[in-house]
């Protein structure tokens, strides 16, 4: 369509700009998002909810590959996984049997970890309502032209999921901190996946504009996990997780793959539970929703055509407001006396008089010396 | 007997002593520790907020020079006029555009100023001799033959308030004033589209009390690519040198943001506080491999492959993570030694003169290729000291975009003067200005009363005082901008909105405000049966057996009578 747009143009011989402007809007109006976030939370603890980690760890891998920085993402795990005391393989949390792919690796940034995974803290990230001292990388910082992905797992049940043992979020909370996100315009279109048992009713009770959710199972479904470890001894991922992470690993940063194909990832042949997905509140169709829409971060770019003219020849640049501080130059103070370490001279120490421990020792030598040999040798000491 | 009957007299007074003691006491009792604490907040002017009637007064001054207007008609020049333009956006916000003209003859000072051999020698003349107030325009009207303009064009736009408009109907010998007055109408309009605010700004400053889709296309890009109003914004200039074996490069980025960027931020200080801080980044590499094009001898980037450049480097770039402003990045690039030059391509395969490409709400990369500034055989690492001026020249064009001042784009036969060294005209910054304090009023105005829906709906969050003080302070800084803006006083109306817009986020954002209240009724049955159930059916039944007692003691006391 472009291509036809600049053919006529050159044809007609019409101003380069008009179909620069055109191809650029062409390019701009795909989609209206201009930058991209992540929440990912895994609402269990407890060695034997190994998967819940191993799935929210494998999508923030998927997520970090696709582009999408991690001042950008809130993950939210209890992360007792990786140093548990019944990890066979201490500091990895391994998403495939035979240990093929050590998820935790070297540069995870978990920002809520362990009892930090409270409901609460979740509506607070979402609405915004964090204390002032909340660090930013604790903070969900998008503006209306973001586009969020937001990712649970867990256990859950029908209208609720369970964090952490202790506590549940319902659907109505989670569709009114959605609500609150769409009156402050916190986003503009938001993905929402969930990978719990009757995962479909967390989002029956949605009510905002520009929501698109999926999930695992119906209502009155199980979601099964994939596969067991024998040498770690747990299931290592759920079925739908895994399939998910399969359908992403073919998604590169430029890939055109679009929602439609995403919707059809674990058909019930694979599953055994029946995927649910939910559009009704998203105003454009699926089929033009890119992936990496939600999963990456591609960014629009425009050239920069004008630029100001600064270079003025002869005008020093002039200070504004003070006079230049003379600039003196730095060094560090000296971190490891090395000099002083090694090869040490012994340093002359001040006499001291010869205290108790000598003078006792001493006494009692003389004492023996003079009870063994008789008093008279005392005269030719003194 | 009459103990028994003592007995049961006592039973029966305990009973009911116990009864009217939970009634009376326990009630009240329950009722009041139960209660949640609700700060009261003045929701009749919070529901006037809904229906938002914007006014923006713009004030003109029409400066007629020698030579436009015959003697007849220059003593017959109204002294004022004024002009409105009413329309209704959606059902809840309606906007009236007021521009109050005012006419009068040129001043002996401002026919020199205007005798000056070019246009922009006039307008600082012209600048020297008045004080515009904030949000007004001046025009002069010039004579058709003046020499000030080139001849095709019929306005000039200087860097102050000012504007020269080439009067058209010298011509027309006999005109009466009111068709002199009717043929420069159209051309002021344009005037004043293009120096404050048109239509669309307005509209598009509005989005966020309205509908989705309402905005146009043009609208849309522009606000994607400016950030939005914010109490701040920090910005990060960074060098990336992916070479220091070859290259060891000097950049003196403080001087230079002294003498560029400062003042640019200086004038904007009413709208925004700014950080400003810059670092250097060793062995960054570009996310994408750049191709060599023998052509050219020269590595070049497509435009397609622009996009990918940028994911790599955010993760390796460092910001000051004190506070949750926006921040703006602005990167210079020096390609190394073997992929040196290298230069972007647009679409059309030609090169781009600035060799810079911007990403909308993140900031600017600019490429700087430093080849030609030694030869094969030279002792590495070189030392290169890089051009600040041009390099500030690419990213102070970049932020002026990023901060939401337009691209010009001059109507037909309009010369628009560009700012040069002070980074910004003043008649840019007003119309900034102009959008920044609708966006402000819009955005508090849509915070305040979605937080009184909130807390209305929720009857069970606690409002603290302090967030009813905030909304209260919220709501008095609104009104005081809209009535600010309908006077015409931009600066005050400018200042009054941003107090409002960060007293209505600060109420909307209180970490107090969360509501886990949901409980369904079922919990609640399931709460308080346990708790009441159990002292109250005992009251309950010895209500019922006195009561029942009394009838049969009435039904014996008449059958005695009887």
């Amino acid at each position: 369509m472009a291509n036809i747009i600049a053919v006529v143009c050159a044809s007609y011989g019409l101003a380069q700009s008009v179909c620069d402007g055109e191809d650029l809007a062409e390019r701009f109006f795909r989609s209206d998002h201009t930058n991209n976030w992540a929440v990912l939370v895994c609402t269990s603890r407890f060695w034997f909810n190994y998967r819940h980690v191993a799935n929210t760890l494998s999508v923030y891998r998927s997520v970090k590959r696709l582009g999408i920085p991690d001042s950008h993402i809130v993950l939210m795990l209890a992360d007792d996984m990786a140093c548990n005391h019944r990890n066979p393989k201490p500091a990895t949390v391994f998403s495939h049997k035979n240990m093929e792919l050590n998820v935790y690796g070297d540069d995870v940034e978990v920002d809520y970890r362990g009892y930090e995974v409270t409901v609460e803290n979740f509506l607070r990230v979402l609405t915004g309502r964090l204390p002032p001292s909340t660090p930013r990388s604790k903070r969900l910082l998008s503006d209306d032209h973001s586009n969020i992905l937001i990712y649970l797992t867990g256990h859950g049940g029908n209208g609720f999921l369970k964090f952490q043992d202790s506590e549940e979020i319902s659907n109505v909370e989670l569709a009114d901190a959605f609500e609150q996100m769409w009156q402050k315009r916190r986003y503009n279109e938001l993905l929402f996946i969930i990978d719990t048992c009757q995962g479909a009713s967390m989002y029956e009770r949605f009510y905002s504009p520009n929501l698109m959710a999926l999930a695992s199972s119906q209502v009155g479904e199980d979601s099964l996990s994939h596969q067991p470890d024998l040498a770690i001894g747990v299931h290592l991922m759920d079925r739908y997780t895994f399939y998910l992470l399969e359908f992403l690993e073919d998604i590169h940063p430029a890939s055109q793959a679009n929602m439609n194909d995403l919707f059809k990832v674990c058909p019930k042949s694979q599953c055994v539970s029946t995927p649910g997905h939910r559009t009704d509140l998203f105003q454009r169709d699926p089929g033009s929703v890119l992936i990496t829409d939600f999963f990456g971060s591609v960014r629009k770019v425009e050239i920069t055509m004008e630029t100001i003219n600064l270079t003025v020849p002869g005008i020093p640049l002039e200070r504004f407001g003070g006079e230049p501080h003379t600039e003196t130059a730095l060094a560090y103070v000296d971190q490891l006396p090395v000099a002083q370490i090694i090869h040490q001279k012994p340093k002359q120490k001040d006499w001291h008089p010869p205290d108790g421990f000598i003078l006792g020792l001493w006494t009692l030598i003389l004492l023996v010396f003079f009870r063994t040999y008789g008093i008279k040798h005392l005269k030719h000491i003194f | 007997m009459a103990a028994v009957e003592v007995e049961k007299q006592r039973g029966r007074s305990a009973a009911v002593a116990i009864a009217a003691l939970v009634i009376a006491a326990g009630i009240p009792l329950w009722w009041k520790t139960t209660e949640t604490y609700r700060a009261w907040l003045p929701a009749a002017r919070i529901s006037e907020l809904e229906a938002l009637q914007l006014e923006l007064r713009v004030e003109v001054e029409v400066v007629f020079a020698r030579g436009t207007l015959s003697p007849e008609q220059q003593k017959k020049v109204p002294a004022s006029r004024m002009r409105e333009q009413q329309q209704q956006v959606d059902d809840k916000t309606g906007l009236k555009f007021t521009y109050e003209t005012r006419f009068r003859t040129a001043t002996v000072m401002e026919e020199d100023a205007l005798n000056q051999p070019t246009a922009a020698e006039a307008d600082h003349a012209l600048h020297t001799l008045t004080e515009t107030s904030c949000g007004s325009v001046v025009i002069y009207i010039i004579p058709e033959a003046s020499a000030l303009l080139p001849q095709d064009m019929r306005v000039y736009v200087g860097r102050s308030r000012t504007a020269l408009l080439r009067s058209q109907v010298a011509s027309v010998v006999g005109a009466g004033l009111p068709e002199v007055l009717a043929a420069l109408d159209p051309q002021m309009e344009q005037v004043l589209q293009t120096m404050s605010f048109n239509h669309q700004d307005v509209t598009a400053a509005l989005t966020d009390r309205l509908r989705p889709g309402l905005s146009t296309r043009d609208s849309l890009a522009d606000s994607m690519r400016a950030f939005k109003s914010s109490p701040g914004y920090e910005i990060t200039f960074s060098l990336l040198n992916p070479d220091p074996k070859h290259h060891q490069l000097h950049w003196d980025v403080e001087a230079a943001l002294d003498a560029y960027i400062y003042p640019l931020l200086h004038k904007m200080a009413p709208v925004a506080n700014f950080s400003v801080d810059s670092q250097i980044l060793y062995y960054a590499v570009l996310g994408v491999n750049p191709r060599y094009d023998a052509s050219a001898s020269a590595y070049t980037l497509s435009a397609d492959s622009l996009a990918h450049v940028i994911n790599p480097v955010e993760a390796r770039l460092g910001s000051n993570a004190a506070s949750s402003n926006p921040v703006l990045n602005f990167l210079l690039y020096v390609p190394d030694s073997l992929h040196s030059p290298l230069i972007i391509r647009n679409d059309q395969k030609q090169e781009v003169a600035s060799n810079a490409f911007h990403s909308p709400r993140w900031g600017g990369i600019m490429v700087y290729n430093v080849d030609g500034a030694y030869g094969n055989d030279t002792q590495f690492p070189v030392d290169i000291a890089i051009d600040m001026s041009r390099v500030m020249g690419v990213f102070l064009s970049q932020l002026r975009l990023m901060l939401g001042f337009q691209q010009t784009g001059a109507p037909p036969g309009f010369v628009l003067e560009a700012a040069g060294r002070e980074g910004v005209a003043e008649w840019e910054l007003d119309r900034l200005l102009w959008s920044r304090s609708v966006e402000n009023v819009a955005t508090a105005s849509a915070s305040i009363t979605s937080l009184a829906q909130l807390l209305d709906q929720i009857a069970n969050i606690v409002i603290n005082d302090n967030i009813a003080q905030q909304v209260a302070s919220a709501v008095t800084a609104l009104q005081a901008a809209v009535a600010e803006l309908e006077a015409g006083n931009l600066a005050l109306a400018l200042e009054h909105s941003r107090e409002a817009i960060s007293a209505s986020e600060r109420a909307f954002f209180d970490p107090s405000l969360l509501h886990l209240l949901y409980f369904p009724d079922d919990q609640k049955f399931a709460i308080y049966i346990p708790l009441f159930l159990p002292m109250c059916v005992p009251i309950l039944l010895s209500l019922l057996k006195i009561f029942r007692e009394v009838q049969q003691h009435r039904a014996e006391k008449r059958a005695k009578r009887d």
